[in-house]
């Protein structure tokens, strides 16, 4: 199972297995990773799974949706070149090592 | 027609004893198998979370534009002409849904939460002071009934149409029951209204709906397709609200503990609202018609078939939630299909969580506690869950 680090804004790390076809944001909603809120379950509607990606793993991640670019402008957090919503990063065998930064705030 | 693995039910989802109490079915469907076969009305049905997920995922499969309801629009004309969103797929949809959703963003909906405030004080303090209410005519529906047309753009004349249209709507989406011809009945004035009311011109400037007339212009859609796209709110977006801030009430009410947790903690009043969404569900359950033959957990489901999607069923499903069915707000609810999933996952679900949160929060810092005082009254519908009436006595600080 591919493995993806979840770096908290405090600078905590949690290492998970995430299984293949889930996302990054279902790693971390259920095992206890607060700063990803995902309120509404993975559907692009919320912003509230906002991550940065740093730019070494960019060229893994899948291409961004012209919905996604439109939420990520609703962040509470600053939007920056490295955002992305978790829950449209699809979990492949080729996000294995994937590290994520987690915003100051979701909400 | 169907494969001889899959277990047949003589459940009839839209008989008016299992719409005033789905649960027993909804388990008895949940623990037959991952598909089944409803008899009555020769469609197939899934009612765990896991297969209802993952059809409302795979809109190429099972597609909306031959109708959510039980009526196959290959088959019958629709009663009105088809939504633009609702009842339609991939490329159409999603420019349709693009359209709308600029009007409805994150940003655009917390811009809304300072008036919905001060709205939701005024009501509580016409309240205060009352022991005894109707927690359906005196919140449940004040509230929406007057920040939604207030945020669309609606004259405050003829807002009594809101609901008997939206009853239409949503009993449209089962069988031609009597459930269905009263609601019909019930709204032979709201549809001319609804249909007149779509139009730019009977819109207030600046509210959501002129919001949509523009954005839907800026998109090539004629004025008439525009007026379809603000149908889609006028339709959706009352009994829905509705219905879930009179749900919450009713599980607030039936669990004291939780509303103490509540009382003690109002900020935890966006979670009551999404954990009442899971439980009682206002949007019970909506069809796909399939595209083509498709294997689900070992069951073949042909091309051209309905298929009844038990989004309650799902949410309340042990294999996916734990103590499915006890109300508890402080539990992590996300992750439920009462506002669906995938590309026609509620457009208004920001909307709608404001309202709930708003209400809740208001009703937590001014009420010591709510018991029923008397039985509540259940309003059937063919797809939504909700009250006719909810009598409270409210213990205010
Ligand atoms: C608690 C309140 C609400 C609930 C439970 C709810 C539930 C749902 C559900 C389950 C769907 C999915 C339909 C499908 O998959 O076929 C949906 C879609 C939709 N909802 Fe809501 N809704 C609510 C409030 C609202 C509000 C306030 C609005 C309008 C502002 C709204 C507008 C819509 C629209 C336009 C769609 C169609 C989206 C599409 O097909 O792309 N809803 N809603
Ligand atoms: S979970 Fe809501 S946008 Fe990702």
């Amino acid at each position: 199972m591919p493995k993806i680090t979840y770096v908290s804004a405090d600078g905590d790390l949690h290492v998970v297995d995430v299984p293949i076809g889930t996302s990054v944001m279902r790693g971390a909603v259920g095992t206890g990773i607060d700063g990803i809120v995902a309120e509404c379950g993975g559907n692009a509607m919320c912003a509230t799974c906002h991550v940065y990606v740093p730019a070494e793993h960019a060229a893994s991640l899948p291409e961004m949706t012209a919905v996604e670019d439109e939420m990520l402008e609703c962040t509470v957090a600053e939007r920056r070149a490295t955002s992305r919503l978790s829950c449209q990063l699809r979990i492949t065998e080729g996000l294995d090592g994937l590290v994520v930064r987690l915003p100051e705030a979701q909400e | 027609m169907h494969t001889t693995t899959v277990p047949v039910s003589q459940i009839d989802p839209f008989d008016e004893t299992v719409l005033a109490d789905p649960y027993p079915a909804h388990r008895e469907l949940r623990d037959l198998g991952a598909v089944v076969w409803l008899e009555r009305y020769r469609v197939w049905g899934m009612a765990r979370h896991e297969q209802v997920e993952a059809a409302l995922n795979d809109p190429q499969t099972f597609c909306s534009a031959r109708g959510v309801g039980l009526s196959d629009f290959h088959k019958e004309k629709p009663w009105r002409p088809p939504s633009l969103l609702l009842e339609a797929d991939p490329p159409d949809h999603t420019r349709a849904r693009h359209t709308i959703t600029q009007v409805l963003s994150p940003v655009a909906v917390r811009g809304l939460r300072e008036a919905f405030t001060a709205e939701a004080s005024a009501l509580f303090d016409r309240l205060a002071g009352r022991t005894a209410i109707d927690g359906v005519r005196d919140i449940a529906e004040a509230f929406p009934l007057t920040v939604f047309p207030d945020v669309v753009g609606l004259p405050p004349d003829g807002r009594e149409h809101l609901l008997p249209y939206g009853g239409l709507v949503f009993n449209g989406f089962g069988p031609r029951n009597r459930l269905f011809l009263d609601a019909l009945a019930r709204a032979e004035h709201a549809r001319d209204w609804i249909a007149a009311h779509c139009r730019r011109e009977n819109l207030a400037d600046g509210g959501l709906g002129a919001q949509i007339h523009r954005t839907a212009a800026a998109e090539g859609y004629t004025a008439a397709d525009a007026a379809l796209l603000v149908r889609s709110f006028l339709s959706a977006g009352v009994d829905t609200t509705v219905h879930g801030i009179g749900n919450a009430l009713l599980c607030l009410a039936e669990n004291p503990d939780q509303f103490r947790v509540l009382r003690a903690d109002p900020t935890q009043a966006r979670k009551a609202f999404e954990e009442t969404i899971r439980y009682e569900s206002p949007v019970q359950t909506f069809f796909r018609t399939t595209t083509r033959d498709v294997d689900v957990a070992g069951a073949t489901i042909p091309a051209g078939e309905k298929v009844l999607l038990f989004l309650a069923a799902a949410n309340r499903d042990p294999r996916r939630w734990e103590a499915a069915d006890t109300y508890d707000i402080t539990r992590k609810a996300s992750g439920h299909v009462g506002f669906g999933f995938g590309v026609h996952a509620c457009v208004g679900q920001m909307l709608a969580r404001l309202e709930g949160e708003i209400v809740l929060t208001e009703l937590a810092r001014r009420a010591e506690a709510i018991e029923l005082a008397g039985p509540p009254k259940r309003q059937l519908s063919n797809t939504l869950r909700g009250l006719d009436s909810l009598p409270l006595s409210v213990a205010w600080v």
